[in-house]
Order: structure tokens, then C-alpha cells, then sequence
């Protein structure tokens, strides 16, 4: 499959989730399936799903100590050692962990080769400075992280005073001065602009370095094209195609309560918007998307490298066949006695 | 299950925290706002736009009007269908809306939006 | 078999790192190229080992003899690693495919070949085990990115599986810390279970296991060449050093791997222990080497977990055999992998040692008092540090030196500073290279992993592109004329690799140069290194 028929069909799957609500509640008025079972399915499986999945994980042991050790071992007291890079115990682990979890360290190590040949054919290759997926992957998951703390205005009630202060920073910008007059109301929030321009990113670089073009999956299209049409909904509603939003928080608190009603005056868009998070999450245990509970468990980043201090015993550790010394000297006796090596029977 | 405990606890700390809201409106009352028209709204039967447009874009209108009341001195406002009307907050929304508190704070406060407008404008005192 | 030929610099620069736009990878079957697959396993070492379907087989050709229930074989070891590795099981689901690993591989580098990308190597395995374990991959099929496995699959996993070095570089740079060294080993692990192993790594893991080393050296060829290191020591420094061999009672065992006793120049390095030995005797070191246990490098762990067991418990066995207090290991690459991260899970606990302390200095190695194994530049370290050898690093002043970070030590161990630490006391031109070549990040000889072989030089040349360009840069800038490395894949690899990028330098190992520079008790003046090479300041004597 080549990256013109991955994006086909990734795009044309998202489309599809676009038309079934539109359809659905457009057309045949299922406002109850597409606002409350739906939602709630969805929600099911994706709590289900990566309970499942993660105790999966968990079933299987990790039998070796297998850290990457990025940084100088714990030695001599007079050698600095790397405490986060090559962790001897769990206070190590511990920032480790956080620093790849919040600032996804290792991708910040990321270089770019460059590979020349000199007309005489010698090559060079050479590292180039590249943080910028560093950069696009920070800002979008950051984004996506505050975006969805922002809609927990839609979801609680009273709404929290951390999710006020999260809007009031996130919406510093004011807009709708001339000579755009009525331009980005209400308040324009970064992390819209953000999401959209890192998913944007991601997805070009995606097809602009030809390897990760190569690699790509329609798996890896897909959610990047349901999180751009996730957000493009998202904005049309809030700009453009505006719904009563006293209505979207009516059912979304209504099926946080189990208690689910579903309003009048809600536009389809809302519908659509709806669908697209709910496949989003429902698609979630299935997928690559499940790094982000996979990176907790990663061995090479876990694990504390003190596996020549510390006993680890590997559950499934079983006797083998060895070559035993007397199997060996059995071998060779006569060799090594003439030899004069030392032996355990003369003959 | 190996490293039952440590799965099983980040397990707990992760699903719990993204189903907080599920926690946190359990038991609340969680009452959604109604908004109370006064006698003079009622009778009025029409507002500036029709009911949808002005529940979701009503401060896109008031926004509109400031700038062109403010920079451009356009103190009128036709409407499509010829009526005109005197762009002002306090002197026409709130001539039918006096009741500040029950038509516009309560839904305001319930989707956490803070509006602008009376940074400058003076609430109306309200009649009880 | 025809001979390869190996193609010169020149053209084999001649790199194409941009995949074709069009043809997708599940639609492009392996070609098996001469040069850079190595030769099949051969019946009678598998055999040694009592490993399945040993038979006569040639990877070109297309019958490649497998038994007929291949499927469920692949199916049934793939479902047991799943439930046994963690990693695996993790590393199968959580790729992203961001392509931050892509060009980080050195064999991605030095041939462009889009499957030796790490994320594309993994995804050969990765695709069929979609297919047979996941609902989407069931389901969905290409679209989800997973295939049946075929014949052309498999074919696609020995190639490039086998042209993995282990090297974990990948994994530093992964923002999951996906290790495609575990995915390799584990694929390994699936085709050896056909039968399907190369014979550079069979054959050195039958010796291992029958003759104790991987060159199937027997214990009096073993004995011989010390003796001969004996002479050769004799004759440059007029000192007749002792050593001892399976001696009971000793308070140390010496477990070093094979090619320093077999192979230039790692010949040198093994005449540096014996050297230092020797010094040290006086001082207290009471030391043995072992016949049995004379390999430290383990070529079952390029087999499986289980092969590597196999071959590590010789250390612990020998250890208890003897009596010692506990093991000092040489320098080694992948051993010193298995002996930090696995010997005490595979064949501890090592109860009947003690907790490593220094004769000499009396310092406690609290890092190894679990394995009682210690590397044997921390031993020298320590030495130095306490003042305990008397060195002359100007009789390394002839040598401009960098250093070489052997993978497995680096990346699976972060043994750093302990090499360079030595390395600045014996000698006084030391130059280090690129940041992005060094240390964690350091690019692998190209060799590693048992595909150290003849037949593929050409993929040989091409994975160390990335390593002997960084020499050659401090060789232009520095005048760097020696590569110094503490593992002894290296030391038979990267010479050949120098004379094939970068002729002027030559490659050594630590302690070659510690003994160059260290002062015997009652020895001649020095003219000449260990090498019979003129020292700073004697040429002209050397040419009387």
C-alpha cells in the first residue's frame, strides 16, 4: 500500500464518521442513539478497553532487567554518575519517567541525518539539528490536554475554578478589533490554534520525509485526520455554526449523572462533533493511541539499572542443558594433563 | 499479573482521574439554568433576532454594535426586515431584560463565561 | 558459492536514503543479496547445541527446507514470547511509527535500505503479529497494517533480522523506549526455531558450549598461546611474567572473551592483562585464567535467552569449581550486556562468592555485589586512582587516540567514564569524537551480533560507514592514528573496517595501552610498544 491509498482511506473513514451523525440526527432525527448511547458506548469501551489491554500487558512479565542506560553508570564515588539517565533505584526511575511522560525526553535527542558525497565519492554524514517533531508532538499533546480540561465546563457543574483559570489563561488573547470586527468571538483560545497547527504539521511531515512516509500506516493518518476533523467541528461550532450551549452542557452534565436527556436546539454539527470524540475514544485501546499508557510500562525506560547489585529473579526462569565441566574434561584430559593444566581426575 | 500493584494503582490514578466528571457531578443538583423573562420580555414577543440566533450569537451582535456605535458613531440598527432600533445595551436589551441576575448571569455562570460588558457598562439596579 | 565482491568506497558511498515513493513495503519481497547475508547455519553446530531442524540449506536458494508445520511453530514461539517478555508484547503494540529511530540505525545509514529503518525492521514482525493477535489486524488487514505470514515473510524477517546488530541505538531516541535489540532477539529466538540460525553465529556457539571459547580452541592451544604471549612480553620488555590456568584456590577468576587470546590485535590486550597480573602480583593479586570457562563473549544470545543461559553458566560453574572470592571479565561488549543485565537472573544467585573487594586497594565494588563480576577497566581505574601502578603514558605519546564505545557497554550498561578515565592516564593525546557518535549515542562497528562473518562484508562496510566517519573526522582534524575500544568484537571488526574507510588508523584495546605504558619491576628500556612498533623518540634507534 503506498501513502496515496493510506490517505485515501483513512480520509474517507473519517468522512464516513462525518456522515453517519449527520445523517442520523440530520435526516432521521436519532438524537437520543447519536447523544446518549453513542457517547456512552464509547466511553465504555475506551475505559474497558484500556483496562483490558494494560492487565494484557501486565499478564506477561518482564523476566531481564533491561534498561537503555543513556548516561554513566553508578560507580566509583569519585565518577559522576547520570541519577536520570541511567537511574541505580526508583527515585531515578521516578524523574526519568516524568521527564519522558511531560517532556518526552528521548524525542528530544532526535537529530536529522545528513548524508553527502564529495565528488570524489567520500561521504560525510552528519547530524542537523531537528527538535521540531520534539516540538510538534509537546505542543500537540499539551494542546489536546488543556482542550480537554477546557471542556469541562461542558461537564461539571458548578465548573471548577481550575477550568476558569485554564480559560482565562488559555484566552489572553483578545481579538475582534478592527479591522476584523466581530472576528474570534467569542475569546480566541491558543490551544485551538495550537492543536490545529501541530496536527497540521504532523501530518505534513508526515508525507514530506520520505521515510516516514514509507512507514506510514492508514493507522497513522486516521487519527490524525479524526483529531483535525475534531477540532475543525469543534471550531465551527464555537465561530460559525453556533449551537445553544447551555443545551450541550444540559446533556453532556445529564450523562456524567447517568441521567441523560437530550435537549432541544442542539445543531447537528454538535452531533458530529460528538460522533467524531467517541469513535476518537472508542478506536483508542485498539490502537497505537494506547502509547500513552504503553510509555508507563516501558522496560528500557522503568527499570532501574542495578541489576548487578540487586537480585532479580525471572518467574519463568527454568534448568537448561549445560556443558558441565566434567562433560569437558572428559573431553580433553589428555590434551590438558600433557599440557600440564590442572585436572580433576588424572584418568 | 506481574507488577500487579503498581498496574493496578496507576490503573485506578488514570481511569479515575479521566472519569472525575462522572465523579464529581454525582449527587449535585447540577441544575441547568432557566431563563426567566420579564413581563415587559414577554409581551414584547420578538427580541433584535429570532430566539436561536439570539441564545447562541446575541454577543455578536452586541459586539457589532459597539464597534460601529463606538468608533463610527452608527447609533442605528435596521434590521432586515426595516425596523430600526437604538443600538444600546442599557438603553434597549435592558429596557425588556432588566433582570440582569436571572437572564443574563445565570447562564453566563453556568458555561463559566465572563463576559465584558460591564466592565464599562453599569448593571442596572434590579428591581426585586 | 561465487565469490562476493566487494564493492570500493567510492561506489559503495553511493547511498540512496529516500524509500521508493510509490511501492509500498508489504508489496516488496526481500531480495537475499550476496554481501550482506551471512551463510546458513550448518547441521552439526546446531546440532551441538541440540537445536531443531538442523539441515543443509541455502538462504538464496528458494526451498528453504522447512518443516511442515512451519506456521504453527512461528505461531505457537510467537504466542510464548508474548506471554513471557513484556517488552515484546509492549514493543508490538505502542509504536507510533513518529520515525524518530529511522535514521539513527547505522544500517539505515551506510546501505538506505528502507527495512533496516529500526521502526521498519520491527514492523515486519509487528505486521504479522496483527494479523494473528489483534481484532483490527484480523478485521482489517493491509489497512491495519498487518499480513499473513508466507514464506516471503519469513524469508524477510532472517534477512533483515540478521542484519541487526543489537546495538540499541534506536532505542535511546525512542520516545517509548522501544529496543529493537529485544524485537531482534526474539525474532532471532522464532527462527531458530526453524532451524534458521547463521553459521557465524552457530558455529561460535557449538565451540562455546563443547570447547569453552568460540574459536573451539582446545585447552592446551589455549595454554600455548599464553605461553607464546608469555615470549612476546619477554621480548619487548625483559620481564618473564607468570600466569596461572584452572589453579584452584585463587581469589579470582579471569574470564575474557577468545579473541583477545586468538585474534590481532586483541592479542595485545590480552598481553596487557598478563602484564598487569603480573605487576599486581606483588601487591597481592592472586589471579586465575580458566580453560573451560575461556569465553566471555556469549554467541548464544544472538540465538536465544536460552542459549545465552546456557553458555553464561560456565562463569558461575568455573567460579564455584575453583573456589574463588569472585570474577574479574576483560573487555567485552554484548558479554558485558549479558553479565550486567542478565547473568545474575539466568544463573544466580551467586551465593558462593563473595562481594567483590580489591586486593590492592580494598575498594568494594558495591555496584557488582550481586553478580560478584567486575569489569576489568574498573578494576584498573581504581588502581589508578589510588596510585597503585607506576605508568609511563609517554610511551604512548606515538599513538593519537579516540575512543570507540563499544554498544552493549554503553547502552546497556553506561560504562563511560571508567574507559576514558584509564585511558587519560596511560596515554597523553587523547581526542574525542563527535557528541553524536559517543557515549550513549555511539554508533555500533557494524559487526556486532555475530555478523562479524567474510560473506557479508558488504553490509559490514556499510553499517560502519557511520563509525568510521566519525574517525576519520578526528583522524583530519587530530591526526588520530589509534582507535581505542574495550570490546573484542571491535577489535576484529574495526580494523577492517579502517583499512576499508579510513587506512591511517589503526585499532587497539585499553589495556594494550596500559601495559605500554605500565613500568615492570626490573624491566629493560622500552624501544618498541607490545606491537614491535617504535615508541615516540626511538625510530631512529629501531632503525640501527
Amino acid at each position: 500500500m503506498n501513502f496515496i491509498l493510506s490517505i485515501i482511506v483513512s480520509s474517507l473513514a473519517v468522512v464516513i464518521l462525518v456522515l453517519i451523525p449527520w445523517i442520523g440526527v440530520g435526516a432521521l432525527d436519532l438524537k437520543v442513539i447519536f447523544g446518549v448511547l453513542v457517547p456512552y458506548a464509547a466511553m465504555a469501551t475506551f475505559f474497558v478497553g484500556i483496562v483490558v489491554r494494560v492487565i494484557d500487558w501486565g499478564r506477561s512479565p518482564v523476566p531481564f532487567r533491561i534498561p537503555t542506560t543513556a548516561g554513566q553508570q553508578w560507580s566509583f564515588p569519585w565518577i559522576k554518575s547520570s541519577p536520570i539517565d541511567n537511574p541505580k533505584g526508583t527515585l531515578g526511575v521516578v524523574v526519568r519517567m516524568i521527564f519522558e511522560v511531560l517532556l518526552f525526553r528521548s524525542l528530544f535527542r532526535n537529530t536529522r541525518l545528513e548524508y553527502r558525497r564529495a565528488s570524489d565519492g567520500t561521504p560525510s554524514v552528519n547530524y542537523e539539528w531537528e527538535k521540531w517533531l520534539w516540538l510538534a508532538a509537546l505542543v500537540f499533546h499539551y494542546s489536546f490536554f488543556v482542550i480537554f480540561l477546557r471542556h469541562f465546563r461542558f461537564f461539571m457543574e458548578p465548573v471548577p475554578g481550575f477550568v476558569k483559570l485554564l480559560e482565562s489563561l488559555d484566552g489572553f488573547m483578545q481579538m475582534g478589533v478592527l479591522p476584523l470586527n466581530g472576528f474570534g468571538l467569542p475569546g480566541v483560545y491558543l490551544t485551538d490554534m495550537l492543536l490545529m497547527l501541530a496536527v497540521t504539521y504532523l501530518f505534513l511531515r508526515r508525507l514530506y520525509v520520505s521515510q516516514t512516509r514509507y512507514i506510514s500506516l492508514p493507522a497513522d493518518y486516521f487519527p490524525l485526520f479524526l483529531i483535525l476533523g475534531l477540532g475543525f467541528t469543534g471550531i465551527l461550532m464555537r465561530y460559525f455554526i453556533r449551537v445553544d450551549i447551555t443545551a450541550v452542557k444540559q446533556l453532556a452534565v445529564g450523562l456524567f449523572k447517568f441521567n441523560p436527556t437530550v435537549p432541544d436546539g442542539i445543531g447537528v454539527i454538535f452531533y458530529i462533533h460528538l460522533f467524531l470524540i467517541s469513535a476518537l475514544i472508542a478506536y483508542f485501546p485498539f490502537s497505537k493511541l494506547m502509547h500513552f499508557a504503553g510509555i508507563f510500562l516501558s522496560p528500557t525506560r522503568n527499570l532501574s539499572n542495578n541489576s548487578r547489585f540487586k537480585r532479580h529473579i525471572n518467574p519463568w526462569n527454568y534448568p537448561v542443558k549445560v556443558h558441565t565441566y566434567e562433560e569437558y574434561e572428559d573431553d580433553f584430559r589428555e590434551a590438558m594433563v600433557e599440557a600440564g593444566i590442572p585436572v580433576e581426575k588424572e584418568s | 499479573m506481574y507488577d500487579g500493584g503498581k498496574i493496578i494503582a496507576g490503573l485506578i490514578i488514570g481511569i479515575g482521574l479521566l472519569m472525575s466528571p462522572f465523579f464529581y457531578n454525582a449527587g449535585k443538583a447540577a441544575k441547568a439554568p432557566e431563563r426567566v423573562l420579564t413581563e415587559k420580555a414577554k409581551q414584547a414577543k420578538e427580541c433584535i433576532l429570532d430566539k436561536a440566533q439570539m441564545t447562541a450569537s446575541h454577543f455578536k451582535l452586541l459586539d457589532e454594535w459597539r464597534h460601529t456605535v463606538v468608533r463610527d458613531g452608527q447609533r442605528y440598527y435596521k434590521r432586515a426586515d426595516g425596523k430600526v432600533l437604538y443600538k444600546s445595551l442599557q438603553v434597549t436589551c435592558m429596557d425588556c431584560h432588566s433582570n440582569k441576575a436571572n437572564f443574563c448571569d445565570q447562564c453566563h455562570n453556568y458555561m463559566a463565561v465572563t463576559p465584558y460588558c460591564w466592565d464599562c457598562h453599569i448593571a442596572p439596579e434590579e428591581k426585586k | 558459492m561465487a565469490k562476493v565482491t566487494t564493492p570500493k568506497p567510492k561506489e559503495l558511498s553511493n547511498i540512496e536514503h529516500s524509500p521508493p515513493l510509490m511501492k509500498g513495503w508489504m508489496n516488496t519481497p526481500a531480495e537475499i543479496r550476496p554481501g550482506i547475508y551471512c551463510y546458513a547455519s550448518k547441521p552439526k553446530n546446531l546440532e551441538v547445541l541440540g537445536m531443531p531442524y538442523p539441515k543443509e540449506w541455502n538462504p538464496e536458494d528458494d526451498d528453504w527446507k522447512l518443516p511442515e508445520n512451519w506456521k504453527e511453530i512461528i505461531e505457537k514461539g510467537f504466542k510464548d514470547r508474548l506471554d513471557r517478555f513484556r517488552s515484546f508484547k509492549l514493543f508490538m503494540d505502542i509504536c507510533v511509527r513518529c520515525g524518530a529511530c529511522a535514521d539513527k540505525c547505522h544500517f539505515f545509514i551506510g546501505s538506505g535500505d528502507p527495512k533496516n529503518m529500526p521502526v521498519l525492521r520491527a514492523e515486519l514482525i509487528r505486521s504479522v503479529y496483527r494479523k494473528k493477535f489483534t481484532k483490527g489486524g484480523k478485521i482489517f488487514g493491509k489497512f491495519a497494517g498487518a499480513r499473513e505470514l508466507t514464506e516471503d515473510v519469513l524469508k524477510e524477517w532472517w534477512y533483515y533480522l540478521y542484519q541487526c546488530t543489537e546495538c540499541r541505538r534506536c532505542s535511546v531516541f525512542c520516545p517509548y523506549g522501544i529496543d529493537t535489540a529485544e524485537v531482534t532477539i526474539i525474532g532471532r529466538e522464532l527462527t531458530n526455531l526453524l532451524g534458521l540460525n547463521i553459521d557465524w553465529i552457530a558455529a561460535p556457539a557449538a565451540n562455546c558450549f563443547r570447547t569453552g571459547n568460540h574459536l573451539g580452541i582446545q585447552p592446551h592451544a589455549y595454554k600455548d598461546m599464553l605461553d607464546f604471549f608469555v615470549d612476546e612480553i619477554e621480548d619487548v620488555t625483559g620481564v618473564r611474567v607468570d600466569y596461572s590456568l584452572n589453579r584452584k584456590g585463587a581469589e579470582i577468576l579471569f574470564v575474557t572473551p577468545s579473541g583477545d587470546v586468538f585474534a590481532d590485535p586483541g592479542t595485545y590486550t590480552a598481553m596487557g592483562y598478563l602484564m598487569l597480573f603480573h605487576y599486581l602480583q606483588s601487591q597481592g593479586l592472586d589471579i586465575t585464567w580458566s580453560t573451560y570457562a575461556s569465553e566471555g563473549g556469549n554467541f548464544g544470545y544472538f540465538t536465544s535467552h536460552e542459549t545465552a543461559k546456557r553458555l553464561n553458566a560456565k562463569m558461575y560453574a568455573e567460579a564455584k569449581r575453583l573456589g574463588v572470592k569472585y570474577i574479574i571479565g576483560g573487555e567485552c561488549g554484548h558479554m558485558w550486556r549479558v553479565l550486567n543485565q542478565y547473568m545474575d537472573t539466568f544463573n544466580g544467585p551467586a551465593d558462593f562468592l563473595e562481594e567483590p573487594v580489591s586486593p590492592i586497594t580494598g575498594t568494594k565494588f558495591e555496584n557488582a555485589k550481586s553478580t560478584k563480576m567486575i569489569h576489568l577497566v574498573e578494576f584498573t581505574a581504581d588502581l589508578i586512582k589510588h596510585n597503585k601502578l607506576k605508568l609511563d603514558p609517554s610511551r604512548n605519546d606515538h599513538l593519537k587516540v579516540t575512543l570507540h564505545d563499544s554498544c552493549n557497554t554503553a547502552r546497556g550498561m553506561g560504562f563511560l567514564e571508567e574507559p576514558r578515565y584509564v585511558i587519560n592516564s596511560v596515554c597523553n593525546n587523547f581526542y574525542e569524537m563527535p557528541p553524536n557518535t559517543i557515549r550513549e549515542q555511539t554508533f555500533c562497528c557494524g559487526s556486532g551480533a555475530g555478523l562479524n562473518a567474510g560473506e557479508d562484508m558488504e553490509l559490514r562496510m556499510r553499517g560502519g560507514l557511520p563509525r568510521a566517519n566519525a574517525v576519520r573526522h578526528v583522524n583530519e582534524k587530530y591526526g588520530v592514528n589509534m582507535l581505542a575500544c574495550i570490546c573484542a568484537i571491535d577489535r576484529a571488526a574495526l580494523p577492517t573496517l579502517m583499512d576499508y574507510w579510513v587506512p591511517e588508523v589503526q585499532v587497539t584495546g585499553v589495556h594494550e595501552m596500559v601495559a605500554n605504558a605500565l613500568v615492570l619491576e626490573g624491566e629493560k628500556e622500552r624501544t618498541t610498544d607490545l606491537r614491535g612498533n617504535p615508541l615516540a623518540g626511538m625510530e631512529e634507534e629501531e632503525d640501527v
